[in-house]
């Protein structure tokens, strides 16, 4: 398993092999930040804010945000970030988490200030647009993660029960979420918002299945080496 | 706040539906000719009120660039209805749909038209759209909300027929 590593070494100087891993966590970072503040700078830059209270602009460009949290919010749970592994992704998981319900606060509460009848029409389901459904079923679902999370310590659930439901409540919030802004005209860039929301679901997706399926297969596969050689 | 539950879709397909059991048999009740002239009368959209201003007043233009157009006809004849008030307000370039140069009327022309010039139409709550109302009592009271197919369209239209209180 160590091969290539071995290999390397004798290969390359110390410096070299120290230089391409910062060269690969350098890009591995560029990557991930270009796809989340991408569509965030588009949609900051857009011509549709000309004349907008800057109440209007918070509120969507704060939705912007916690599309573009989503997408890393797996990453970090899962460990998946260089420098951000283990103990250390899970904080900023936590931070994370803190951050979207935060700018999903800004974005209900702005666009309440901004037009109380729109905003009213969406929370009550009866908007005539058909993406609000979405959000506001993502934010209640969102809602529900959080309260899963405070009230955790008096909740008394079984570690892998709370991970389980944990991750289904996450995994809807990031499809109600994705289906919200997929559908919407705003100001974000069709194609970047295409992309930022693949990557969410995507990364949604596969660290779902590293943490509950892989894993886990690979602890037993580890943990039970000596039934399988015993003769 | 006016909200229907059924929207403009379901209540055409009902009012089609109905209008053709009356004319066919066993009813009967209402002869071709007869249901021909009648029209079906204009159901307020979803959201259509939101943020009306009543008595917008009458203006020459609400800016340059984008055109709101739209006819006025009366549901009982099918007649087109001259120097009916239409209130219109959107979200433009010039602010929100609370900005108070954004919301303007006007009459319609004896022909039943109406037209009117204004800032560019923004996206406004995801959706690039205008309000229209006619709200003066003759008539039932209709509030429209027509979606704009793409948000670098010029112009959108938006058709009223109403109907006798």
């Amino acid at each position: 398993m160590h091969q290539p590593d071995a290999v390397r070494q004798r290969i390359l100087p110390n410096n070299k092999r120290s230089l391409i891993r910062s060269l690969v966590v350098g890009l591995i970072w560029a990557t991930i930040a270009g796809l989340a503040l991408w569509p965030i700078l588009i949609a900051a830059t857009s011509p549709y804010l000309v004349g907008r209270s800057a109440i209007y602009i918070a509120a969507g460009l704060a939705g912007a945000l916690s599309l573009a949290l989503l997408f890393i919010q797996p990453l970090l749970a899962a460990g998946f970030l260089p420098g951000l592994m283990g103990p250390r992704g899970r904080r900023w998981h936590r931070v994370a988490g803190f951050l979207i319900a935060a700018a999903v606060a800004v974005h209900v509460g702005g666009l309440y200030i901004t037009s109380p009848p729109d905003a009213l029409d969406a929370l009550l389901l009866i908007s005539p647009t058909p993406f609000s459904i979405y959000g506001v079923a993502a934010m209640w679902i969102l809602i529900l993660t959080v309260a899963l999370v405070a009230f955790r310590k008096y909740l008394h659930i079984a570690p892998l029960t709370w991970r389980i439901i944990h991750n289904v409540l996450a995994a809807s919030v990031v499809v109600t979420s994705v289906a919200h802004a997929f559908l919407i005209e705003g100001t974000m860039g069709t194609v970047s918002k295409t992309i930022l929301c693949g990557c969410a679901v995507l990364t949604t997706a596969a660290v779902t299945l590293y943490l509950r399926v892989f894993k886990p297969l690979r602890m037993h596969r580890i943990s039970t080496p000596k039934s399988r050689s015993a003769p | 706040m006016k909200a229907p539950a059924y929207n403009r879709r379901s209540f055409l397909i009902g009012a089609g539906l109905c209008s053709a059991s009356l004319i066919r048999p066993p009813f009967s009740l209402v002869s071709a000719a007869n249901a021909a002239t009648g029209l079906a009368p204009t159901a307020s959209m979803r959201g259509g009120s939101n943020n009306y201003r009543p008595n917008a007043p009458l203006v020459e233009n609400l800016g340059k660039g984008f055109w709101v157009s739209g006819t006025v006809r009366n549901a009982g004849n099918g007649e087109p209805l001259s120097d009916v008030r239409i209130q219109i307000w959107a979200a433009t370039e010039r602010g929100g749909e609370r900005e108070p140069s954004n919301h303007g009327s006007v009459l319609t022309a004896p022909d039943g038209t109406f037209r009117l010039e204004m800032s560019q139409i923004l996206p406004n709550f995801g959706q690039p759209h205008a309000h229209l109302a006619y709200d003066d009592g003759a008539f039932k009271t209709v509030f429209l909300r027509p979606v704009m197919g793409s948000r670098s369209d010029t112009s959108v239209e938006a058709h009223f027929v109403l109907a006798s209180t």
